[in-house]
């Protein structure tokens, strides 16, 4: 049993070390990595690769195929695709971080505090957990964003009240392993308080798997952000999203196919690029 | 007036079974500079004992009754916070397994200097300073590189080492050490009970040092007490009661131990088990297994009786034992 523990506990830093000195012989890993730093700087340099303005409107060319000037036409109103194309990346890709980022705090820290201090504090934020996972991710979410209205800022809020449980369930789990290695109690007799126990000495052993599932959890994210955009629940026009152009495109599907499909191509190319970054981190950072 | 003063500690763990009382009424004494052994078979309550001293008992044990005096405060009455004051800067502790006991994602280094900013008030750089001092004092050479290794890269002896050092950093009057060498080769074993036993002199610490190894207590420890079954049967200064038991059961101990030099032929094991913790004989504990046990025995609980030279047993058949062993010794003096 000692000698399991042992060789987990070497195996924990050992993958922190493979992670340093292979991450480039990855090739899951490295692929991922170019498509999302790819995605990421083009959006940034948006004003660089096109010289429209996503929302100008130009009622005398709408419907335009695609030429030297308009890459991918133009849409019902004249507005250049290409140029709404790039810079719905920078709102969805944005969105996707922060209705990562958020679940992913939250639940670091409910699943934590369960499962260290259990008993009580165990019981509610399970409780909690059970109530959220009874509905289906998209119909919760799609029910918030209803109540909370349509916007960035509901689509996050909306998308961390409902994805933190997915962490608190990972994270509580590997404190539950952790809390009863000979460390933590070193730590207690060591006169360590509750909080810096958590924080320097837990946190740094359980984070890894939460890091790798936010991985295909942001995948997820964003085609939760793209459906309700599609739905008219994303965010508002005139901003430039993914989902939204899918849908403002749909119905043009046999004249001007191209509006509807390179934002869909786009959430396939970024999705792709989310699960090679994750697979090469699971590869990376778990044991063959 | 010793440093530790446990008087009359009792330990439950309810089980579904039944209450468990891991110990029955512990006491004994721990003086400034000294050091005591506590030794006893797997479940005899010793690890019970320590981890009950600063207040850590296991899920869901409990302390049902007596005190634990360090330096005159009394810890069971101690509130959780006046606890963790306490822990490290009072009492420190060394566990069996090195590997376990340091944080695996964590620099040595940072491990050694985290007691001395909390409780020191060192600095950053003044704690960094003294983790190293520390490393020298413990023996670790290399210290610069060692400093910044995390605990896979050092060896089971070079990690114990650094345990030691995390236990002495924060200047504690005692350090309990829960079978600290059990995990470690007999020369690795050697090395680091010489270096607990030189840096408990030159600071002052005074060491409890639980263990079932019988050699280890004779090398490291000035006072021994012997537990059975959740209780002290005997106790006093190592040299008196390895020349000369007077419990039944710290002679069959020591005859269970091989002995290097005097092959031993009549190599004894004590047959029969420890009672079930839950479900005790009436009488003497030991009774069921003890060769010299009589009707008198069984009949009510057997007292730890204390005599003028400091030592003290709980037998009403001390004196025989003490003739039995006198014929025969077990330990050569």
């Amino acid at each position: 049993m000692a000698a399991v523990a042992i060789g987990e506990q070497a195996d924990v830093v050992a993958r922190r070390r493979t992670l340093r000195q292979r991450w480039y012989r990855t090739s899951a890993f490295v692929a991922g990595l170019a498509i999302i730093v790819g995605m990421i700087a083009a959006t940034l340099a948006a004003p660089l690769i096109t010289s429209y303005d996503p929302n100008a409107q130009d009622l005398l060319h709408n419907y335009a195929h695609p030429s030297g000037a308009h890459w991918l036409g133009t849409d019902h109103v004249g507005r250049d695709v290409f140029t709404r194309l790039v810079y719905a990346g920078r709102v969805d890709l944005l969105i996707g971080f922060f209705a990562v980022f958020f679940p992913f705090c939250l639940g670091l820290v409910l699943g934590s505090l369960a499962g260290y201090f259990g008993g009580i504090v165990d019981t509610i934020v399970m409780r909690l957990v059970d109530i959220v996972v009874a509905f289906p991710f998209l119909v919760l979410v799609i029910a918030l964003v209803f109540v909370l209205g349509p916007g960035e800022r509901s689509i996050v809020t909306a998308i961390t009240l409902v994805g933190w449980v997915s962490y608190a369930r990972i994270v509580r789990g590997e404190v539950l392993v952790q809390k009863r290695q000979e460390y933590v109690l070193a730590a207690r007799v060591a006169g360590f308080s509750s909080s810096r126990i958590m924080l320097r000495h837990l946190l740094p052993n359980v984070i890894t798997q939460a890091i790798v599932f936010a991985m295909s959890d942001i995948v997820l994210s964003i085609l939760a952000i793209v459906t309700l955009g599609y739905l008219g629940l994303g965010v508002p026009d005139p901003t430039a999203e993914w989902g939204s152009m899918i849908a403002n495109g749909e119905s043009l599907l046999t004249t001007q196919w191209q509006i509807a499909t390179f934002p869909g191509i786009a959430i396939v190319i970024v999705g792709l690029g989310l699960s090679l970054l994750g697979d090469g981190l699971a590869d990376l950072l778990t044991p063959e | 007036m010793p440093i530790l003063s446990v008087r009359d500690l009792r330990v439950e763990i309810p089980t579904p079974g039944g209450i468990v009382h891991a110990v029955d009424g512990v006491s004994f004494d721990l003086h400034a500079g000294r050091s005591l052994g506590l030794v006893g078979e797997s479940g005899c309550g010793k690890s019970m004992t320590l981890r009950a001293i600063p207040g850590l008992l296991p899920h869901p044990g409990r302390i049902a009754g007596g005190t634990v005096e360090f330096a005159g405060t009394d810890l069971t009455a101690t509130s959780e916070a006046g606890l963790r004051k306490l822990r490290g800067s009072g009492i420190a502790m060394i566990f069996q397994e090195p590997m376990t006991a340091l944080n695996p994602v964590m620099r040595v280094g940072d491990q050694i200097a985290e007691g001395p900013r909390l409780h020191l008030g060192r600095s950053k750089a003044e704690a960094k300073e003294r983790a190293l001092d520390l490393m020298g004092e413990v023996g670790i050479a290399d210290r610069a590189r060692r400093f910044r290794a995390f605990p896979h890269e050092l060896s089971g002896g070079m990690r114990q080492r650094v345990m030691i050092a995390i236990a002495l950093s924060s200047e504690p009057r005692v350090i309990l050490c829960d079978e600290p060498t059990t995990a470690l080769d007999v020369t690795i074993q050697d090395q680091i009970l010489k270096l607990l036993r030189r840096l408990s002199q030159s600071h002052g610490t005074s060491i409890v040092f639980v263990t079932h190894d019988l050699a280890v207590v004779a090398q490291t420890c000035e006072d021994v007490a012997v537990m059975y079954a959740g209780q002290i049967v005997e106790s006093g200064p190592v040299r008196d009661i390895f020349r000369e038991p007077r419990h039944p059961y710290t002679l069959a101990l020591l005859r269970s131990v091989p002995d290097v030099e005097r092959v031993r032929h009549d190599l004894s094991s004590i047959p029969g088990r420890p009672p079930e913790l839950s479900a005790l004989p009436v009488g003497c504990r030991f009774a069921p297994r003890c060769t010299l046990a009589r009707d008198d025995c069984l009949e009510g609980d057997v007292a730890l009786v204390t005599d003028l030279v400091g030592r003290a047993v709980a037998c009403l058949h001390a004196d025989e034992c003490a003739a039995d062993a006198r014929r025969d010794p077990a330990v050569v003096a």
